[in-house]
């Protein structure tokens, strides 16, 4: 076989794999031009149901729907920005558990906060579920120390709905997200740390002049993740936790374009519409954000 | 340790000065009461993580197995009552709930092997420099992490695809991950090239290269994925609700569960469905309850996870690791 003729075997070999990926993930950016059609499911598009850029004046002249995207934005900030006002969290706990020099016990705590990470929103639900019910083992627990006479409604309730969501999902993440600052802590020069023990330094002051500058760079990549996904939360939490209740405050941005879709008589142009304009932004933020990077770091994450 | 104290021999004699003063302790073992007291509230604060997320775990296991009245009125907090199994046994009686599982171990097993397959071929095929336009089609796959076009878009395709109330919908979205990809590229390229260079003076072809000398050389990383790729394919939940919406035999565990959870019309059918089939054996004490059935089938979604997790944590260690440096 001449070295043209394998060149192309080889590439052939690979051609059915990369007809998938173009059907799987290239082909559904074709799927926005059903935000230009007037489609109703099962009758198929055409260029009779062509509408132009209905669904898209649609959304900004109709002042309910108008407000309702408000609304969607304001929780989706609102959720982003908690996540990204907390981003630290999992770097002071990898931070404090490093201080931890009993090897079992530091193990025990690592593998049993990283575990929730494992599971499906689904299962956090149902932990959330059984653990905060009426009966559940929090208001058994509150009543029968008396601090509460009825049982308080967690899950059916609206109040602080976002700051419930931020805790749930640090309860699944942060022990998982803690793992990388763990490496590039024991990445950290082992001689500086005993300079600074030699000098006299407390642990805190350690943490404070050593680790955490060390840890700065990894911080900032995490940061600027973050920022690129910030209209995108997905919609699996926000979906499994969402009741009549708490709708309102819940919906953020892809939960909402599941509901428009699937409610009522479902309108797929319109939450076409709304997908294709979050991608749009979406992929703008992550060439920001890693341009930002490349100029702060000298690399960019993508 | 000869390194370390070499690097500040100019300080040395001081602090071999004051720990003269205080009976020869070890100066880097030397712990001031601030030290002390930060080790004392890291040991507590941490012992109070770790029982925030293991104990609803506990809790949960625990409730199933003990009375279900007593469950129901939420006495079961730290160690099980009367402890019985009638939950777990009469898990077949529920209908619907054995398929489901079948479902969700079908999908976690054919799915895990397309995955991990894939995963492998590409990712070696990616390292062929012979390859026809190597580096463009490596893009065309790996920049699909960075786009989606959005659930709806998504789903109306996958529609016309055929892959809507189709098992294959499980598994063919899932199948070509880039970050998997890249994870068996990078080990690809760690291992010597003379290896296959040798194999190919032999005659051997660039399939026969991957299957007889790289496969088994990259076991380790595939072990990696697949763990990623089985604990993914367990857990999915979206791609049920999305495609599935007319076929209930193809519903999975996780989505079972979700409907016990929230629909608590349905549940009570269940439970007096399965309580008749038992009436003459159930006292009230092992009665099927809505409580009861959300917590059984709860501990058998969430025990396959917690039964590989211990052992395979340095898989999934490394993995986050190796893509953590690449990306």
């Amino acid at each position: 076989m001449s070295k043209k003729t394998r060149s192309y075997v080889e590439f052939l070999y690979i051609l059915p794999l990369l007809i998938l990926v173009a059907l799987i993930s290239y082909y559904p950016l074709y799927g926005w031009i059903y935000a230009f059609h007037d489609y109703m499911p099962p009758k198929p598009i055409s260029s009779e149901t062509f509408v132009g850029l209905k669904w898209f004046a649609y959304i900004v002249s109709n002042p309910t729907r108008l407000a309702d995207v408000g609304r969607v934005l304001v929780n989706t900030f609102a959720m982003s920005g908690i996540s990204l006002a907390f981003s630290w969290f999992p770097m002071f706990f990898a931070v404090f558990l490093n201080e931890i020099h009993c090897r079992p016990y530091r193990k025990f705590v690592q593998t049993v906060t990283t575990l929730p990470n494992f599971i499906s929103w689904v299962l956090v639900f149902s932990v959330a579920f059984n653990v905060l019910s009426s009966t559940g083992a929090v208001n058994s627990v509150l009543i029968s120390l008396k601090l509460i006479d009825k049982p308080i409604a967690f899950l059916s309730s609206k109040d602080n709905i976002w700051f419930k969501m931020w805790l749930w999902l640090t309860w699944k993440n942060a022990g998982w997200a803690a793992i990388m600052y763990l490496a590039a802590i024991s990445a950290i020069d082992e001689q500086m740390i005993e300079a600074a023990k030699v000098d006299g330094a407390t642990r805190m002051q350690i943490i404070w002049r050593i680790t955490l500058p060390c840890l700065l760079p990894t911080y900032f990549v995490i940061v600027m993740l973050n920022l690129a996904n910030f209209l995108s939360n997905g919609m699996e939490q926000y979906f499994v936790f969402q009741n009549s209740f708490n709708r309102k405050t819940i919906e953020v941005l892809d939960l909402y374009v599941y509901n428009i879709a699937t409610s009522g008589r479902g309108n797929y142009p319109l939450s076409t519409a709304i997908s294709m304009l979050k991608s749009i932004v979406s992929v703008a933020l992550l060439f920001i954000t890693n341009t930002v990077s490349r100029l702060v770091r000298g690399e960019g994450f993508v | 340790m000869t390194a370390k104290t070499s690097n500040a021999p100019a300080k040395k004699p001081v602090s071999s000065a004051s720990a003269h003063s205080r009976k020869h302790i070890n100066p880097m073992n030397r712990q001031s009461a601030g030290d002390r007291v930060v080790s004392v509230v890291t040991y507590i604060v941490y012992a109070f993580f770790a029982f925030v997320c293991a104990y609803p775990f506990y809790y949960i296991i625990i409730n199933s197995i003990s009375s279900n009245t007593l469950s129901e009125r939420g006495k079961v907090l730290f160690w099980p009552m009367e402890i019985h199994f009638k939950n777990y046994t009469r898990m077949s009686t529920i209908p619907g709930l054995l398929d489901a599982a079948r479902v969700s171990v079908l999908r976690t097993v054919v799915g895990t092997i397309l995955t991990v397959v894939i995963a492998a071929f590409l990712g070696y095929m990616f390292t062929r420099e012979t390859m026809w336009k190597r580096k463009l089609w490596f893009r065309f796959v790996a920049v699909t992490m960075y786009f989606n076009a959005g659930i709806i878009p998504w789903v109306l395709c996958m529609r016309n695809l055929g892959l809507a109330n189709n098992f294959w919908g499980y598994i063919l979205p899932m199948a070509v991950q880039p970050f998997y990809i890249i994870l068996c590229k990078t080990y690809c390229e760690s291992v010597p090239r003379e290896l296959q260079e040798a194999a190919e003076i032999d005659g051997a072809g660039t399939l026969r290269v991957f299957v007889q000398i790289m496969l088994p050389v990259i076991k380790p990383i595939l072990a990696t994925v697949a763990i990623f790729a089985a604990v993914n394919q367990w857990n999915s939940f979206q791609d049920n609700l999305l495609l599935m919406t007319n076929r209930p035999d193809l519903d999975t565990l996780q989505y079972k569960l979700y409907q016990y959870i929230t629909q608590a019309n349905s549940l009570k059918a269940l439970v007096s469905n399965t309580t008749n089939s038992n009436a003459v054996m159930a006292s009230l004490a092992t009665a099927a309850t809505a409580t009861s059935i959300r917590m059984s089938v709860t501990v058998v979604v969430v025990l396959p996870i917690m039964l590989i997790y211990p052992f395979f944590q340095r898989f999934f260690t490394k993995g986050i690791m190796i893509g953590a440096v690449k990306g």
